[in-house]
């Protein structure tokens, strides 16, 4: 038992409950899934400075804030309560890549730490993966209307074909980076 | 406290993003490269269920349980849905985190994610103060 709450799970058992999530937001409540939206209500529940796209009634979306608030609980239950396993197991080829690309070397955790632990803030690292990482993140989810929850799987699971263009944005935007600043980078 | 149900929903939601690993750089990179089915499956699937869920909902006109008609709005164009997206698309491939795992990463321990989710609301907040000069 303790090793089926500690392992990971498959694809075929956590993607399906990821798509379950759309119908019953809609069920419960004619929410659609959209998480990057919460960042815009935060900003302007917190910092609208007479922005009009921050000037409008956040609590009436507070609902999201509640299913993000319940995201970051659900983080700690799934890590820290029950359990997880030291080092992700990736594919051999890409800790091959990452070590002789990136200069990895340590692979436990969620994160690699020669990138994104605290004292990185101290070095361009820092700066490029967290803080200008996810700038770009709240920029750009902002700007295209939507992340993976919203775009990916809530647009296309409605046949959207805005939210393709903009998967297809996402797709583009990561293999870049990956592919092309990457190696430029290291 | 109507909340409350969104609140649950999304702690299974955060849970099954971490335990799906979903929430991890390592996973994002992979799935970059190419070199796992791990995230294609995941978000394949999910798409799929999803879709199956709204053509049942929309072909039974399941209301909601206060009996509402449910509603599915439009997504509309503009320049931004590419030109962010692409802009998103960077940031996910450093970060390797959309802003949900940010949400899990930051309840599972993991500092660097309270200083990403900063950011992105620095990004969140530009957008918004920028917008009327963006292409549109």
């Amino acid at each position: 038992m303790t090793d089926l709450l500690q392992q990971s799970w498959a694809w075929y058992v956590a993607g399906p409950l990821i798509g379950l999530t759309v119908p019953a937001l809609l069920l419960i409540g004619n929410k659609a899934l959209g998480i990057s939206s919460s960042l815009r209500h935060v900003c302007a529940a917190c910092l609208p400075a007479g922005i009009p796209f921050l000037t409008y009634d956040w609590r009436k979306e507070s609902w999201n804030l509640w299913f993000v608030l319940g995201i970051g609980i659900g983080g700690f239950i799934g890590y820290q309560v029950m359990g997880h396993p030291d080092t992700i197991a990736i594919s051999a080829e890409t800790v091959r890549d990452l070590k002789t690309q990136m200069g990895l070397t340590d692979f436990s955790g969620l994160l690699p730490k020669e990138l994104f632990a605290l004292e990185n803030l101290a070095n361009w690292k820092g700066w490029v993966f967290m803080v200008l990482g996810g700038f770009l993140v709240g920029f750009g989810t902002r700007y295209a209307g939507g992340c993976t929850s919203g775009h990916a799987i809530s647009g296309l699971s409605n046949l959207q074909w805005v939210s393709l263009v903009a998967v297809i944005g996402f797709f583009a935007g990561g293999l870049l980076l990956t592919w092309v600043i990457y190696p430029l980078l290291f | 406290m109507k909340n409350i149900k969104y609140l649950a929903l999304g702690v299974l939601f955060g849970i099954i993003l971490t335990k799906s690993e979903v929430i991890s750089w390592f996973r994002i990179q992979e799935m970059f490269r190419f070199q796992a089915l791990h995230m294609y499956g995941v978000i394949g699937s999910a798409i799929v269920v999803g879709l199956v869920s709204i053509q049942l909902i929309k072909r039974n006109r399941l209301k909601t349980i206060n009996g509402e008609e449910i509603v599915l709005a439009d997504k509309k164009y503009t320049h931004g849905t590419w030109i962010g997206g692409i802009i998103f698309g960077l940031g996910w491939a450093l970060t390797g985190a959309c802003p949900g795992p940010l949400f899990a990463q930051l309840g599972s321990g993991v500092a660097a994610a309270a200083v990403m989710i900063l950011a992105a609301l620095a990004g969140t907040w530009t957008y918004s103060a920028l917008r009327e000069k963006l292409p549109m």
